[in-house]
């Protein structure tokens, strides 16, 4: 079996060592999402950029993650496949794909990879809505419940997230 | 990173144990006691002849061994397979025996698994179960447990030592106060059997659990201490073994093993739990100081001398006990990522820990063969995987730099 312990190689790859980890300065889109059950929560920043075609495309992409083994890999494992993407391509992303990259995850890990997902629809939506754009359908969906989550979450953690946002403000 | 952590200190290509309170290695002068058991001295207990009566011969001076160690007498030790199903005994056991007296049993809330599930089924077979909060450190207040007595009340079981965060209860007063309030006493003895002094009489205790491979014995053996005269029902009916209260064929070879644990631990317990004091002692002052936002979970003085439980903050507990383990140090935590129904531990929520600290938990816990080498290599290496962490978690700002231990670890 290709598994160390409870984990497959490849979660514990991404897992040691973490691809595109940290903030990018002047990001053109954020994504913050938080799982409520476990209490995961994961940062995705995105550089917006235009392909040889003129397409939109995600230029650069990068994570900040607080969870679990499976949280801090599929934030690594997204990012891997976002990087280069068309826009439209990425909306199209679902956890099957991620889940397939790591060959696997543990059943109650399975949620992890939604919050990934989710992480980068987000990050999506905020360029979008700061470029004043028209938000697809399938997006706007997502956002809204998205969102809900996120108020309970942002409660759990709102003494970090404070300390957070001051710390970078200055 | 990577770097940092190849640090050559003898230890590196040995995996280290830190997680003694899940189970222990049978110590090897223990496994040389009970392997004949299997093979030539395999009788069964109820036979009349050689064989059987060598195994019974067996299981008695097993019996007198256990229950010297809690200061029993021998007849008051049935023998079961687990301390699950000691204390699966002692709670069903006593509320059928006495459900003519009364319907209420009062537990804490940080008992074991086992004891939360077993009341949790009680209360649907129409028992009323009382679960008592417990203080910042896991204390029981003795106050709450002396209101929370009432005229039907037949069983208080609050657990010795807590198997997580190791704070030991005063157990001798709730004896005392259930002794003049006329209620039953039990208690879970898993984590301290064998680690600290238990006398059953000067603690006032009716009906004691405690398990054999929590204590460098083999698995499958555990006992039920039921004080003379105590009437409990049993779990299993059949032929009658250990005095009609559990009954199945004898598990001789394990019941040996777990005596001669108990007589190495009875031998050894002054000496071991000084030795063991002074490594907790060191693994607490230099975690929390070398790695800032870190805090003790339980009682800073009244704990297991083997127990070491910390919260970090901005990091979750499954990252960092499968950090450690990369490096083959075992280890444990209390995170909802760690469990298959993705809840925090219910101890360290019931002690107050707020959710995010909860999933930053790490339960070390040290044992017969821990060494300094060891707890200095965990020293070097946990700051190194919490920064790591913290450098992947949104959250990294600490809140405040380090404080020194000693200001922490006052009550």
């Amino acid at each position: 079996m290709n598994k160390v312990g409870l984990y497959t190689k490849k979660v514990i790859e991404h897992f040691k060592n973490p691809h595109n980890m940290g903030k990018i300065k002047n990001p053109d889109g954020v994504g913050k999402v938080g799982n409520i059950i476990c209490g995961d929560v994961m940062w995705l920043y995105i550089k917006v950029g235009k392909d040889k075609k003129g397409r939109e495309i995600i230029k650069d992409v990068k994570f900040e993650t607080y969870g679990c083994v499976a949280a801090l890999a599929t934030s690594s494992v997204i990012t891997d496949l976002a990087k280069g993407k068309p826009l439209e391509e990425a909306l199209d992303f679902n956890r099957e794909e991620i889940i397939k990259e790591l060959g696997g995850l543990p059943a109650p890990k399975l949620h992890c990879s939604v919050l990934a997902a989710d992480a980068l629809y987000e990050a999506i939506y905020d360029y979008l809505k700061k470029q004043k754009r028209e938000i697809p359908e399938k997006l706007e969906k997502a956002h809204q419940r998205i969102e809900k989550e996120k108020k309970e979450i942002e409660e759990r953690y709102k003494e970090w997230i404070k300390i957070e946002e001051e710390m970078h403000k200055k | 990173m990577k770097k940092n952590l190849k640090i050559s200190n003898g230890v590196k290509n040995k995996r280290i144990y830190f997680d003694y309170a899940a189970t222990t290695q049978v110590d090897p002068r223990v496994l040389r006691t009970f392997l004949p058991y299997f093979s030539e001295k395999f009788g069964n207990t109820m036979s009349l002849h050689s064989f059987g009566q060598e195994a019974k011969q067996a299981l008695e001076e097993s019996r007198e061994i256990v229950a010297d160690l809690m200061k029993a007498k021998p007849k008051e030790i049935i023998f079961t397979s687990s301390a699950t199903e000691s204390n699966n005994l002692a709670l069903k056991g006593m509320a059928f025996a006495n459900r003519k007296k009364g319907r209420h049993i009062i537990i804490s809330q940080i008992e074991h698994p086992c004891i939360m599930e077993c009341s949790k089924w009680l209360e649907k077979e129409g028992f009323e179960i009382t679960r008592l909060p417990v203080d910042e450190y896991g204390l029981v207040n003795l106050g709450h447990l002396k209101k929370a007595i009432k005229k039907d009340t037949i069983l208080v079981s609050i657990i010795h030592a807590s198997n997580e965060i190791g704070t030991i209860q005063p157990i001798e007063e709730i004896g005392k106060i259930c002794q003049e309030k006329g209620v039953y006493f039990h208690t879970d003895t898993a984590q301290s059997f064998g680690k600290i002094p238990i006398d059953v009489n000067k603690m006032n205790i009716d009906l004691l659990s405690a398990s054999s491979h929590k204590m460098y014995g083999p698995k499958g053996a555990a006992c039920l201490f039921v004080r003379e005269g105590t009437k409990i029902e049993p779990l299993l009916h059949g032929g009658g073994h250990e005095a009609g209260l559990r009954s199945s064929t004898v598990n001789v070879a394990a019941i040996v093993g777990f005596a001669e644990a108990c007589k190495l631990c009875k031998k050894e317990m002054r000496k071991e739990a000084k030795r063991l004091r002074k490594l907790q002692d060191k693994l607490i002052k230099g975690v929390l100081e070398k790695i800032p936002d870190s805090y003790l979970n339980g009682h800073p003085k009244m704990r297991l001398p083997n127990n070491a439980n910390f919260s970090f903050s901005f990091v979750e507990g499954e990252s960092i006990v499968i950090q450690l383990d990369l490096l083959g140090i075992a280890a444990s935590t209390g995170s909802a990522c760690a469990t298959a129904k993705l809840e925090p531990s219910h101890v360290l929520l019931a002690i107050g820990l707020k959710p995010p600290l909860a999933h930053g938990s790490l339960r070390l816990t040290l044992g017969r063969w821990t060494t300094e080498k060891e707890i200095n290599y965990l020293l070097k290496v946990l700051p190194e995987i919490i920064k790591k962490l913290r450098k992947i978690s949104p959250f990294k700002t600490t809140t405040r730099p380090p404080r020194p231990p000693s200001l922490r670890l006052g009550p």
